[in-house]
């Protein structure tokens, strides 16, 4: 089946079965491989994107869902790599192998957004859905901290 | 500088050298989403560009200087910390170089990541490469202003003629510097470590711009023209065959290629047997699997279970050892000589664990033109291209293996199944294929840290000094040889500090795959020996720390011959472990239901203590509240922001390892996915503080020796805390409730 979806501005036409999740569609069909699998369920957070600026889980996410939606992926986070929390990520040299990353940025995004200044436990809270196998949470929640202030130098988070 | 200068390149210009070199990986034709500039093609580039000085070297005519990043980056940091010891030598500026992804190909020697040997490995050949190329470039340089090379000197990628103001850039004379001698390595004077500009300083990861803009770097991004997607379904049964499948039903499927069975081999770490299915999409073969209805033959391990495997071990410790380990002194003498008080007899336990990358293993393959060409997230490439050339039979010199980045690798990625695997599948495509396992094929297929369990009896002597210690350790094994982690260095501490000391081993039998896992052997033994020595200890009522130092004692290298790599250093572990207890504020009170424990351990080269402080709530709710780390890795810490990285994500994965575990049923592992295998969260990562006590001994690597004391000292910290000694893993296994 055909669905025309916006995707980081953009819209775009695929071809595929209704129950693809919104994950592989990125992946296989638009080559937008940043959004990562890594669980299938839900419950490790490396797909992690926006839809609507709501972090949710794009491996579970039908395709046919995701219709008339704005749709944003860690490529479509900033237009060049200097959104607050990618700058902060590659100060403080933040990943290990990287793998989940991607999805940690997207909800730390969503949580700047809400609450540009978050404590330790704001961050623990929004932060506690995405897995990282490298555990380099004590660099999360400092760049996280770094991004926030940033953003204020910056003047807030886009 | 970076990877991402790829940018700068014209996509068709990348495209050549892509093709060229072999290197990251080539492109998606059809896609087009940023337009041509930003096609989904690797931001790796390909070590082609320019003159080569070495196999490590090479500079362009516009003076941009390519590093090759040999080794394979599993989050370790290599790409990052072995180029910089390149460039050190070199004198160029880190901001003005490339690191470039290179092939598996014996120019570079040994490409693997595992044993944190990369360091140790590296540290002087790769400072030799750069230097080796900075004399040529001088020499160069020196031969056309027609001067003495050593009125010459070279900085920030120019050679420099003080004495005439003449200077030249690396790229100028690049060409020529190629086709010089190449100096002797007697001849290449390395740098005192007082000169190091990068060498020491904190450097970001060079690919962390591509990963957080979500460039495609790793195994399971890579993408070939014409690329088909492939699932593959093995027995739940370790080694289970293949009777019968619903092959027409499923190649009838939307999206579905093909799908056809592989017959594999009886080798547990190999090709095993199963259904491949081959579609247009992941989520076509994705799919098509859940209406692939196989009838198996499970064999011999249908009945394995880890209720089984307890009940052999416990009657497996009661009974007589299958082997000794090592015998000094007479321990049964000393047991029986002691009094009761001053005796501890215990029985530790841990279960199989999985390496859970977060990336699921996955390979991409392509056989064409008679040549086996694989792209894999591989700690040890070599292992794959050797099993593929063992298993299919294909020519050694037509099998050609890129090296991708890898989701996480903690040794899982030095087996090479899922490298054959993906190669079986491309002999009977027509096309590249990726190969991608499901989350719940890389739980229930994975390489297993082995189960175990210690049959301990201890006893410390009037002074309050360790006297005797025997250990039957109940292990498990393919074939009658221990898995993978799973044995017992007769040298492993504290054989040689104790006088009456005995070890056995028993192996048990199973049809479980085991392999390495982060720190393999350290990571349980670790928690086993440094809490019983705490149980010993209290026994004798001394101080945790201060028994430890005693055991120590002043024997400087304590070493047996033939041992790896070079024996046991008494004083840097007395170092650490005072280092660590003094930033702890070791021996200043806690309040009931809150405690510190002290562990230390020495592995993989390196020296690491670790205080743990933690907090028990009556209720029995262990929280850890921050771990305080002294580690010894000789002389130099080559990347303080790595190294920083490294060892705190070995204390929290001692930490999450802790809680950690798998259940085996007939035959299966019955945890499926992580919403029933659970990795340390956030929301439970304690503080961490790191502290390195340079000595004068060689720099060595920091992926593992971290993380075997966490744990214990962890436990050791909830008995402190608690009164409760927690003497199985996981740790939810014991009741901390107090009152």
């Amino acid at each position: 089946m055909k669905f025309t979806l916006l995707i980081n501005g953009q819209s775009r036409t695929v071809d595929a079965p209704a129950d693809t999740p919104l994950l592989w569609i990125l992946r296989d069909h638009l080559d937008l491989v940043g959004t990562k699998y890594g669980c299938g369920m839900g419950v490790c957070g490396a797909c992690t994107v926006h839809i609507n600026g709501v972090p949710m889980r794009s491996c579970q996410m039908p395709v046919s869902t995701a219709v008339g939606v704005k749709v944003t992926t860690i490529e479509g986070l900033s237009a060049d790599g200097t959104h607050p929390l990618q700058r902060a990520w590659v100060e403080q040299d933040v990943a290990q192998c990287g793998y989940c990353q991607s999805g940690q940025i997207m909800t730390a995004a969503a949580l700047l957004a809400a609450n540009p200044k978050p404590s330790d436990g704001d961050i623990d809270n929004a932060m506690a859905g995405n897995l990282c196998r490298c555990a380099t949470y004590l660099r999360i929640r400092s760049g996280i901290h770094r991004a926030a202030e940033l953003a204020t130098a910056k003047g807030g988070v886009s | 500088m970076s990877a991402t200068d790829l940018s700068s390149l014209g996509r068709r210009e990348f495209l050549r050298f892509s093709m060229l070199g072999g290197g990251g990986l080539v492109l998606a034709t059809q896609i087009d989403f940023f337009g041509d500039a930003q096609a989904a093609v690797s931001v790796a580039a390909p070590h082609t560009e320019g003159a080569a000085l070495n196999a490590f070297v090479r500079i362009a005519p516009d003076g941009t200087v390519s590093i090759a990043a040999h080794t394979p980056e599993c989050g370790q940091g290599v790409r990052t910390s072995l180029p910089m010891l390149v460039a050190e030598e070199l004198e160029v500026d880190w901001e003005a170089i490339r690191v470039d992804v290179v092939p598996l190909d014996p120019a570079y020697g040994a490409q693997f990541a595992g044993g944190s040997t990369a360091m140790p490995r590296c540290y002087t050949p790769l400072r030799q490469m750069g230097a080796t190329a900075r004399l040529m470039l001088v020499g160069a340089a020196a031969a056309r202003w027609g001067v003495p090379p050593s009125d010459c000197r070279a900085s920030s990628g120019r050679v420099l003629h003080a004495a005439s103001g003449r200077s030249l850039a690396y790229g100028e004379v690049a060409s020529e510097a190629a086709l010089r001698p190449v100096p002797a390595a007697k001849d290449v004077p390395l740098k005192p470590a007082s000169e190091f500009k990068i060498i020491g300083r904190r450097i970001s990861g060079v690919d962390n711009a591509a990963i957080v803009t979500g460039k495609p770097l790793f195994g399971i991004d890579q993408k070939l023209p014409g690329m088909v997607y492939a699932a593959y379904e093995k027995c739940p049964v370790f080694g289970g065959r293949v009777l019968s499948a619903n092959l027409a039903e499923v190649k009838a499927l939307p999206g579905v290629r093909d799908a056809f069975v592989i017959e594999g081999t009886s080798n547990l770490l190999g090709l095993m047997p199963g259904v491949a299915i081959i579609a247009d999409s992941t989520w076509s073969a994705f799919s098509a699997r859940r209406k692939l209805r196989v009838k198996w033959d499970e064999g011999r391990h249908a009945n394995d279970s880890w209720a089984g495997f307890l009940e052999q071990s416990t009657a497996a410790g009661a009974a007589k050892p299958g082997q000794t380990l090592r015998r000094d002194g007479e321990v049964a003498t000393a047991l029986a000589a002691t009094p009761a008080a001053r005796r501890v007899e215990a029985v530790y336990s841990y279960p199989f664990i999985s390496h859970a990358n977060l990336e699921p293993q996955n390979c991409t393959a392509w056989f064409h033109d008679g040549l086996m060409e694989v792209w894999a997230p591989s700690q040890r490439p070599s292992g794959g291209h050797d099993l593929i050339h063992e298993t299919l039979g294909l020519p050694k010199d037509r099998i050609r293996v890129h090296i991708t980045r890898m989701g996480g690798g903690f040794g899982r990625r030095l087996s090479s199944d899922f490298m054959v695997e993906a190669a079986a599948i491309a002999q009977r495509v027509n096309a590249p294929v990726k190969l991608t396992w499901t989350r719940e094929d890389d739980l229930q297929h994975d390489h297993y840290r082995p189960g175990g369990m210690h049959f301990l009896k201890g006893a410390v002597d009037e002074k309050g000094a360790l006297a005797a210690w025997h250990n039957h350790f109940v292990t498990f094994g393919n074939q009658g040889r221990p898995g993978s982690g799973g044995s017992l260095s007769p040298d492993e501490f504290p054989a040689r500090f104790v006088p009456n000391y005995l070890a056995e081993m028993t192996v048990l039998n199973c049809g479980i795959p085991m392999g390495p896992w982060r720190a393999p052997g350290s990571c349980v033994f670790s928690f086993v020996f440094q809490s019983f020595m705490d149980e010993l200890a209290h026994a004798g009522g001394r101080d945790p720390l201060q028994f430890r130092l005693d055991l120590l004692g002043d024997r400087g290298m304590v070493t047996t011959p033939g041992e790896r790599p070079n024996g046991y250093d008494t004083a840097r572990m007395r170092g650490v472990v005072t280092l660590a207890a003094e930033k702890a504020g070791w021996g200043t009170p806690l309040p009931k239901g809150r405690g510190r424990g002290i562990a230390f351990h020495f592995s993989h080269r390196g020296y690491f203590a670790n205080v743990a402080e933690v907090t028990v709530s009556p209720d029995g709710v262990l929280k850890v509240d921050r771990v305080v780390i002294a580690g010894d890795v000789g002389s130099q810490i080559v990347n303080p922001s790595g190294a920083d990285n490294q060892v705190e994500g070995s204390v929290l994965d001692g930490l999450s390892a802790a809680y950690q575990e798998l259940d085996i049923e007939r035959g299966r592992i019955v945890q499926s996915n992580f919403h029933e295998y659970s990795l340390l969260r956030i929301t439970d990562a304690p503080r961490v503080e790191v502290h390195y006590r340079l000595t004068d001994n060689p720099p060595t690597g920091l992926g593992e020796p971290a993380l075997p004391p966490v744990a214990p000292a962890i436990a050791n910290a909830v008995f402190a805390a608690t009164g409760k000694r927690i003497r199985s893993l996981p740790f939810s296994r014991t009741d901390l409730r107090w009152s």
